[in-house]
């Protein structure tokens, strides 16, 4: 696991020392500096985003930043190989968050305050189930996830591979497990 | 031969108007003179609105400021004759002093032309208005992130689109005589650019339209978070802040060219909900009022 911290990389962005994330320019240049950074990390890393001393995050900024982040890993044939999970982040981060990845049909692992790692952004409930039953475990493989949902093993498969390529949980051989729980 | 315009005793959103239609009558070279000497009162969207009328000028204009000391003081105090000194040729004395500020003014006029001049008002009016917002209108902590987000997107807007510079302002009334009966807080982000038919002339709205006119075109822009890019994340500012003013119960209106639309009308207000065929005023402006929160008995 890596951390980053956000407020590190606005600082970077900026000739003066600001804690908001605002504006697309703001969300560009931010990106570009993460990227960066995730880039010269190892094959199936988890990178966590620290949003903890960011105050403001508008909606442009948003898009910009967190959203044009996940759209390549995400594709068909993704820009590399990583994970990235939200913390530190508010219930205003989250407004604006959940705001641009539903624009885009994303969805995020952030980890709250309280400890609890939950999906926000674009995800049915179905989606939002297997992947609870995965947290839950710890990793699962698919006729596990079957056995406990009802789902015939087909869908559960195809479910379950649609989650790992959103980013959303992680696919070792025949396992479905937990953003961060393979190192 | 100067044409004179003459501003109402009350310049706010609905009698600028008034000003807009004097203008409508003088060829856009002639020479004009504003006439503010006998204007009492004036809301952020009227003072910033002058400003963009000053902008949108070929020839400079004179400026007559308020006769009535109060008045005048209080401009001062809200910035304006900062930048109005540059924009106008000022006809007449004006209080140069900033007295010690202005408590209800959350934020003086300020000019939006680049990145970083969003970044600073944010951060200014997190300072000033999280109080008041808080204290004043009983939001919630939560509502103060909704309203830095609101400034924020309505002056990203002004440097993504609009082609030049605009303004913002943000004061705090005590309505108690008003048909909404209590407190509230005035955002105005107006700007003199090319407004919203030209920012979405190459959208694919605008494509798929059989009529396009500034009306439209707003309602694309505001109403459906069209966006001059394909880009589906494109149009969340708008979008966003019109989630924030409806769920605090305010008021948003915006303005652009010949047409103004009202895409939240509370209850404790009256408005039209789209005006075409106005006269035509360059840029855009956009004014939210967000009243105290009732708190439920």
């Amino acid at each position: 696991m890596t951390h980053i911290d956000v407020q590190s990389a606005l600082a970077q962005s900026l000739s003066a020392p600001y804690h908001d994330l605002v504006t697309r320019r703001t969300g560009l240049a931010v990106r570009t500096l993460i990227e960066r950074q995730l880039s010269g990390l190892a094959d199936g890393s988890v990178a966590f985003l620290d949003f903890s001393h960011i105050g403001v995050l508008d909606c442009s900024c948003a898009d910009e930043f967190v959203a044009k982040l996940m759209i390549p890993l995400t594709a068909e044939h993704p820009s590399r190989d990583g994970y990235v999970v939200l913390h530190g982040v508010s219930d205003g981060h989250v407004d604006s968050i959940e705001q641009v990845l539903h624009a885009h049909g994303l969805a995020l692992v952030v980890l709250f305050p309280d400890g609890q790692a939950r999906l926000v952004g674009a995800v049915t409930d179905v989606e939002r189930r297997l992947w609870e039953i995965v947290m839950l475990t710890g990793g699962i493989a698919v006729e596990g996830v079957a056995a406990k949902t009802g789902i015939a093993p087909e869908e559960a498969l195809s479910l379950l591979n649609s989650l790992a390529r959103r980013r959303l949980v992680r696919r070792d051989d025949d396992c479905y497990s937990p953003l961060g729980a393979v190192a | 031969m100067t044409a004179v315009i003459t501003l109402p005793s009350s310049l706010d959103e609905p009698n600028f108007e008034s000003v807009i239609l004097q203008l409508a009558a003088v060829p856009d070279d002639a020479k004009v003179l504003v006439d503010a000497r006998h204007c009492r009162f004036a809301t952020p969207y009227g003072l910033t609105a002058l400003l963009c009328l000053a902008q949108s000028r070929l020839e400079k204009p004179d400026f007559a400021p308020p006769e009535e000391e109060t008045t005048a003081s209080y401009w001062t105090r809200a910035s304006f004759f900062k930048y109005a000194d540059e924009l106008y040729n000022m006809r007449g004395t004006v209080p140069r002093t900033r007295a010690g500020g202005d408590s209800d003014v959350l934020l003086e006029v300020t000019p939006v032309a680049k990145n970083e001049d969003v970044h600073a008002i944010v951060t200014r009016i997190q300072e000033k208005a999280t109080q008041i917002l808080t204290n004043t209108l009983d939001l919630e902590p939560r509502a103060t992130m909704g309203f830095s987000m609101t400034l924020s997107e309505a002056c990203s807007n002004i440097i993504e689109h609009a082609g030049r510079g605009g303004w913002v302002m943000v004061q705090r009334y005590n309505w108690s005589k008003r048909r909404v009966g209590r407190d509230v807080v005035q955002i105005a982000v107006t700007d003199a650019g090319v407004g919203f038919r030209h920012s979405l002339e190459t959208s694919r709205a605008r494509a798929l339209a059989d009529r396009w006119d500034d009306a439209i075109a707003l309602e694309n822009g505001v109403m459906n978070a069209v966006s001059r890019l394909s880009d589906p994340g494109r149009g969340q500012g708008l979008k966003g802040i019109r989630g924030w003013v409806h769920r605090f119960d305010g008021k948003l209106t915006v303005r652009s060219g010949k047409a103004r639309i009202a895409p939240i009308i509370p209850d404790w207000d009256d408005d039209l909900p789209r005006q075409d065929s106005l006269p035509e005023f360059p840029g855009a402006q956009l004014q939210v009022i967000i009243p105290k929160r009732v708190v439920d008995a």
